[in-house]
C-alpha cells in the first residue's frame, strides 16, 4: 500500500512548554490510524498541525508526497470532524452537509446529488430539511462525518468525536465508524484518549505521551506486547509490581512475593501482567508456568469483567486476577485459596517507568 | 439596649428637625424664580416648607390641564397665556386682591395684569417681574444689527439664529412693518399676516446657523462665536455682556417684546394661605430686588429700585433710551385657536429646505 | 393536593405585582392617551369621537413627510450603527482578551453614566465653527476656514449614533461570545476564506443579536427627542418633536395622542417587516 501521510521529525513549541517533541510516523492509504493518549499528550496539537491550524515549529508534514508547509487550512486535502462537531446551527442538514461543495463552486445539481448520496451513506436519507438542533446525538455525528466526508478528502482526520455520546450509543458509533470507514476506504486518523475506542476501531495505533510517540502498533501487539511501562499501563488492564530484586531468574517484588522469568538479560525495575494472563487451577505442570497459591481477599463482581482480589501466600501485594464467569469457579469466595498460573511470557518487564 | 438606642434615636430624630412636620407649599414656576436664599429666609419667617418644581409656560399649563388644578399651591405662567387656557380649562381659581399687599407693586403693572387676565368678571394674577425678547449683538461683526429685521439680512448670513417659537413670528411681523397684536381679533387677517411671516422666514431660512431651543443654547450659540445676530432675552444679552463686551442685549427699533410673569393659584391648590403669603413676601422691596440682582430680570414691586445694583441699571441704560421703553410691546393675551395656526406656521417653516 | 394549592397561592402572589404594574403603570395611562386620541371637540365644546386627529396625519404633507423623514433617518443610524459596532463587538469577543474587554465596555458605558444631554453638549464643543475639531484643523492648515459640521444633519447622525450604539454593541457581543471557534475552524477546513466565513457563519450565527440590537437602536433614534432638537440643524425636524409641540404648544391632546399611537404603530410596522425580510422571528432575537 502507497503512504498518504508522512510526518518528518515534527515538533510544536509553545512559549512555556513542548507539545509535540520530534515525531516520526508514516500513515497507508486507506488505514484506520488511531492515536492514543492522555489529555494533554499533544496529540490535538498534532492533528491541528496536519490539518494546518496550528504551524509546525520544526520538521514537515507530508500528504502523498506533498509538502503542506504554508498550505492553509481551507487549501489541505484533510477534513476534520471536530470534538464538539461544529455543525453550523443557523443551517439545516443539507446545508451543512452542502457548506464545503459550495466553496468548490460545483453546479447545483452535482451538489445535490453528491449530498444526497452522502446523507444515504450515512443513513440519513430524509433528514435534509432538518434543523441540526432537533438531532439526536448521534445523527449530529453522522452529519458531522458526512459534511467532511463528501469533500473527498485524502485524509479524515477524528477529534475525539465520541466523547460527548453517552456509553450506549458510544459503542454503536466505535462499529459504524470502523464500517464506513471499511467501505469507504478512505484513511481516518482518529484521535482519542479512549484506549477501547482505538483498539476496537484502528489498524494501527500510536500511543502518545508527552509529545513522543511510545509505541506504533497495530492493536494486537500493542496489547500483547507494549514496548514501554507506559504502553502497558495506559492500554489495558495491568497488574503492576514494582521489582526490588533480581538474584539470577528469581524477581521479588516490593511487597516480597517471587517469580521466576528467564532469558532476561537486563535488571528490570517494574512488572505488568494483565488479569487475564492468569490460569485458575492450572491442570497440566509445565516449567515455563509458575504456579503458585493466592488467598481470595474479595470478589469483584462485573459481569463479563469480574475479578479476583487475591493475595499471594506470603507476600503484601495485591493482585487482580480475571474470572470466567461460568459454572466451573461458580463457587469461589472469600477466604479461598486456589492455585494460580501465570506464563513467563505474560510477565512484561521494564528497565524503568 | 436595641431598644434603648431605637428610643434615643427617634427622640434626636424628633427634636432636632425643626421644619418637621409642618405645613409645605408647593411651588411650579421658571429656573432662577425662587432663589434658594430667599426660601431659607421664607422658611425661617412662616416655619412653612417650600417645594420647587421648575417649568415652563407649555408644561405648566399640561401638567395642570392633566391634573385640573391640582398637585401645586402657587404656578407663575406668563400674563398672556392665563386667560385662554382658563376659558378652555379651569385650572386656576380667581385672586382675592385683598389678600394681596398691593401697595407694594407697581400700579400700571398691576392694572395690566388684571386686565389681560380677567376671565367672567375676574382677575387670575398678580405681576412678579417683566424681560424683553429683543437682539443679542455680537457688535464687532455686527455693528449695525438694531432690528428685528437683522435677523433676515443677508449681510450676516450663517452667522444668525433664533428660536423657532411664537415670539419669532411676532417679531418678524413687527419687522415688517405690521402690527400682529392688532389683529388679534381678526383671524382671516392674523393668518393672512402669518402667511407673509413665513414666507419671509423660509425665503431667509438659508440665512440661519441654527434654531435655539432654550436659555442655554442661546447663551451657548452667541457666546461660541458660532452666530453673531441672534434673537434673545435681556437678562441673557446682558449675562454674556459680563464676560464678553462686545457682546450687548439690543432694543429693536420696532419694538422689543414685553412679556410678564405672574403668580396664579392653581384651582385646587392646597394651601391657599401659604401662596399669598410667598406672594407678599417675594414682591417686598428687598427681596423683588435680590431676585433681580441675581437673575436680571425686572421687577413688579415698586419699592425694589432703591435695593438695585448700579451694574443693573446701568445694563439697562446701555440697552434701553427711553423711547425703546416707550416702544416695548407688551403681549396680549392670545386668542384660543391662534397658536394652532402659529404652530403650522411653525412646522412649515421647519420642514422647509 | 396539598402541594399544589401552594403553588397556586405562591403562583398569584407572584404574578399580581406584575400585573398591577403592568396595568396601572402601562395599560391605563395609553388607554386614557387611546380615547383621547379618538375625540375631538365639535362646535359646542363636547368631546365627540372622531377620527380626524387620525386623518390629521395623512392630509398634513409635514406630518407624514416629517414621519418619513424621520424613519428614514433611524434606518439609516441603525445601519451606521451595525457597520461600526459589528467589528468593536467582533474585536471585544474575539480578539482581546477578557480582562481587557470588561475595561473596554466599562468605557462605552461612560456616555450612558453622564447621560445623553451632557454628551450632546460635549459633541457641541467638539463640532461648533470654534469648536475643538475645527480648531485643530485650521492649526494644522488643513482648512483655512472653519467647517459648518455643528447644527447639521451630520451632526445630529453623530449624537443619534453615540448615544444609541452601545446598544448594538452589547446584544452582538453576547452572541458572539457563544460562537464556538470551532465553527470558523470548520467552515475554514471546509474551503471557506475569510470573507465567505464572515458572511456565511458569522454574520448569520449572529443574527439574532443584531436584530436585537437593531430594534433597539432603530426605537431609540426614532423615538429620540434631545439630539435632533440640539445638535440637529435647522432642517432637523424630527416627529417626536411635532408630538411634544401638539400636546405643549398647541394643547391639541387629541392630535398629539393620534400622532403617538402612530408612531408606536408605524415603527412597529416597521420592525415587523425587517423581521420578515430577515427571515428572523421575534421569540428567537428576544432570547
Amino acid at each position: 500500500m502507497d503512504t498518504i501521510l508522512e510526518i518528518k521529525k515534527l515538533s510544536k513549541h509553545f512559549a512555556d512548554f513542548t507539545s509535540v517533541d520530534g515525531i516520526d510516523f508514516s500513515v497507508e492509504e486507506g488505514g484506520f490510524f488511531s492515536i492514543l493518549g492522555p489529555s494533554g499528550c499533544g496529540k490535538t496539537t498534532l492533528l491541528r498541525m496536519i490539518s494546518g491550524f496550528e504551524e509546525e515549529s520544526e520538521g514537515e508534514i507530508l500528504i502523498r508526497g506533498k509538502s503542506m508547509k504554508g498550505v492553509p487550512p481551507e487549501q489541505r486535502p484533510v477534513n476534520i470532524v471536530f470534538q464538539s462537531l461544529a455543525l453550523f446551527p443557523m443551517m439545516n442538514v443539507k446545508e451543512n452537509v452542502a457548506f464545503g461543495l459550495k466553496r468548490k463552486k460545483l453546479q447545483k445539481n452535482v451538489i445535490d446529488h453528491k449530498v444526497a448520496q452522502m446523507l444515504g451513506r450515512v443513513g440519513l436519507s430524509g433528514f435534509e430539511r432538518k434543523k441540526v438542533t432537533e438531532l439526536s446525538g448521534g445523527q449530529r455525528q453522522r452529519v458531522a462525518i458526512a459534511r467532511s466526508l463528501v469533500m473527498e478528502p485524502s485524509i479524515l482526520l477524528l477529534d475525539e468525536p465520541l466523547g460527548a455520546l453517552d456509553r450506549k450509543l458510544r459503542e454503536h458509533m466505535k462499529i459504524e465508524l470502523k464500517l464506513l470507514q471499511k467501505e469507504l476506504g478512505t484513511t481516518f486518523i482518529y484521535i482519542t484518549h479512549d484506549q477501547s475506542e482505538a483498539l476496537v476501531m484502528s489498524d494501527k495505533i500510536a500511543v502518545m505521551n508527552k509529545g513522543r510517540f511510545e509505541q506504533v502498533d497495530t492493536p494486537r501487539e500493542l496489547y500483547k506486547n507494549p514496548k514501554t511501562a507506559f504502553v502497558a499501563s495506559f492500554v489495558g488492564e495491568s497488574n503492576r509490581f514494582e521489582i526490588i530484586h533480581k538474584e539470577g531468574d528469581v524477581l521479588t517484588t516490593k511487597g516480597q512475593w517471587k517469580l521466576t522469568k528467564s532469558g532476561l538479560d537486563f535488571t528490570p525495575v517494574v512488572l505488568y501482567i494483565r488479569p487475564e494472563a492468569f490460569i485458575l487451577s492450572p491442570t497440566e505442570e509445565r516449567k515455563d508456568i509458575s504456579v503458585f497459591e493466592v488467598t481470595i481477599k474479595t470478589v469483584l463482581f462485573d459481569g463479563a469483567n469480574t475479578k479476583l482480589s487475591t493475595f499471594a501466600q506470603g507476600s503484601d501485594d495485591e493482585i487482580l486476577i480475571s474470572l470466567p464467569q461460568n459454572a466451573h469457579f461458580e463457587d469461589l469466595c472469600e477466604g479461598d485459596t486456589i492455585q494460580v498460573g501465570v506464563h513467563q511470557d505474560d510477565l512484561k518487564c521494564y528497565e524503568e517507568e | 439596649m436595641k431598644r434603648k438606642i431605637l428610643l434615643a434615636v427617634s427622640v434626636l430624630l424628633f427634636t432636632s428637625g425643626v421644619p418637621f412636620a409642618k405645613e409645605t407649599l408647593k411651588i411650579i414656576t421658571w429656573k432662577g424664580y425662587a432663589p434658594k436664599a430667599l426660601v431659607k429666609k421664607f422658611e425661617k419667617e412662616t416655619g412653612i416648607r417650600v417645594k420647587i418644581t421648575y417649568s415652563n409656560n407649555e408644561e405648566m399649563i399640561a401638567k395642570l390641564r392633566a391634573t385640573r388644578g391640582a398637585g401645586f399651591d402657587l404656578a407663575q405662567p406668563s400674563q398672556d397665556r392665563i386667560s385662554f387656557v382658563q376659558k378652555q380649562f379651569p385650572v386656576y381659581q380667581p385672586i382675592d386682591y385683598a389678600k394681596v399687599n398691593t401697595d407694594q407693586l407697581v400700579p400700571s403693572m398691576l392694572d395690566a395684569v388684571k386686565k389681560n387676565t380677567l376671565v367672567e368678571g375676574k382677575s387670575y394674577a398678580v405681576p412678579f417681574c417683566y424681560g424683553t425678547t429683543g437682539l443679542i449683538v455680537n457688535k464687532k461683526e455686527a455693528p449695525e444689527a438694531n432690528d428685528w429685521s437683522a435677523l433676515w439680512n443677508p449681510k450676516y448670513k450663517g452667522k444668525i439664529s433664533y428660536r423657532l417659537k411664537r415670539p419669532i413670528l411676532i417679531a418678524t411681523a413687527f419687522g415688517l412693518g405690521e402690527d400682529p397684536f392688532a389683529l388679534y381679533d381678526d383671524i382671516e387677517a392674523y393668518k393672512k399676516l402669518m402667511a407673509k411671516v413665513e414666507k419671509k422666514l423660509i425665503e431667509t431660512k438659508s440665512y440661519v446657523k441654527s434654531y435655539w431651543t432654550s436659555g442655554d443654547t442661546q447663551v451657548n450659540i452667541i457666546k461660541s462665536g458660532d452666530a453673531n445676530v441672534i434673537s434673545g432675552w435681556d437678562g441673557k444679552g446682558w449675562e454674556v455682556h459680563k464676560v464678553n463686551p462686545d457682546i450687548d442685549y439690543v432694543a429693536p427699533k420696532s419694538g422689543a417684546l414685553g412679556w410678564i410673569d405672574t403668580f396664579a393659584i392653581p384651582a385646587k391648590a392646597k394651601n391657599v394661605e401659604a401662596a399669598y403669603q410667598w406672594i407678599n413676601f417675594m414682591l417686598s422691596a428687598k427681596n423683588a430686588a435680590y431676585f433681580t440682582n441675581k437673575e436680571k430680570y425686572g421687577t413688579a414691586s415698586k419699592g425694589a429700585p432703591e435695593f438695585l445694583d448700579e451694574e443693573i441699571k446701568a445694563d439697562f441704560k446701555r440697552s434701553f433710551t427711553p423711547e425703546d421703553i416707550e416702544n416695548i410691546k407688551w403681549q396680549p393675551p392670545v386668542p384660543a385657536g391662534f397658536e394652532a395656526i402659529e404652530s403650522e406656521v411653525l412646522d412649515r417653516i421647519k420642514a422647509a429646505r | 393536593m396539598q402541594q399544589k394549592k401552594r403553588f397556586n397561592t405562591t403562583f398569584w402572589l407572584l404574578i399580581v405585582p406584575v400585573l398591577l404594574w403592568l396595568v396601572v403603570l402601562i395599560v391605563l395611562p395609553h388607554l386614557d392617551l387611546l380615547i383621547s386620541s379618538f375625540q375631538v371637540k365639535n362646535s359646542a365644546g363636547e368631546n365627540v369621537f372622531s377620527l380626524n386627529n387620525y386623518l390629521a396625519f395623512f392630509n398634513n404633507d409635514i406630518y407624514w413627510g416629517t414621519f418619513l423623514k424621520t424613519a428614514g433617518y433611524a434606518v439609516f443610524v441603525t445601519l451606521l450603527a451595525f457597520v461600526i459596532s459589528f467589528p468593536v463587538a467582533f474585536y471585544l469577543t474575539k480578539v482581546i482578551s477578557k480582562k481587557y474587554a470588561g475595561l473596554l465596555v466599562l468605557l462605552l458605558l461612560i456616555p450612558l453614566w453622564v447621560g445623553e444631554l451632557v454628551t450632546v453638549y460635549g459633541w457641541m464643543i467638539l463640532l461648533g465653527d470654534h469648536g475643538v475639531i475645527n480648531h485643530f484643523l485650521l492649526f494644522l492648515g488643513m482648512i483655512d476656514k472653519p467647517i459648518n459640521m455643528l447644527y447639521t444633519d451630520l451632526s445630529m447622525v453623530i449624537g443619534l449614533l453615540y448615544m444609541s450604539m452601545l446598544f448594538m454593541v452589547v446584544p452582538i457581543m453576547t452572541t458572539l461570545e457563544s460562537l464556538d471557534d470551532a465553527y470558523i475552524e470548520a467552515a475554514s477546513d471546509l474551503g471557506a476564506g475569510k470573507w465567505t466565513i464572515f458572511t456565511k457563519i458569522i454574520i448569520p450565527y449572529s443574527m439574532p443579536g443584531i436584530i436585537s440590537g437593531a430594534i433597539i437602536v432603530f426605537m431609540l433614534v426614532i423615538g429620540d427627542f434631545l439630539a435632533p432638537d440640539i445638535l440637529g440643524g435647522k432642517h432637523s425636524l424630527w416627529f417626536t418633536e411635532q408630538i411634544y409641540s401638539k400636546f405643549l404648544q398647541t394643547f391639541n391632546w387629541g392630535e398629539g395622542a393620534a400622532f403617538g399611537f402612530l408612531l408606536l404603530f408605524l415603527s412597529s410596522a416597521i420592525v415587523w417587516l425587517a423581521l420578515k425580510l430577515s427571515g428572523q422571528k421575534l421569540e428567537k432575537v428576544g432570547s
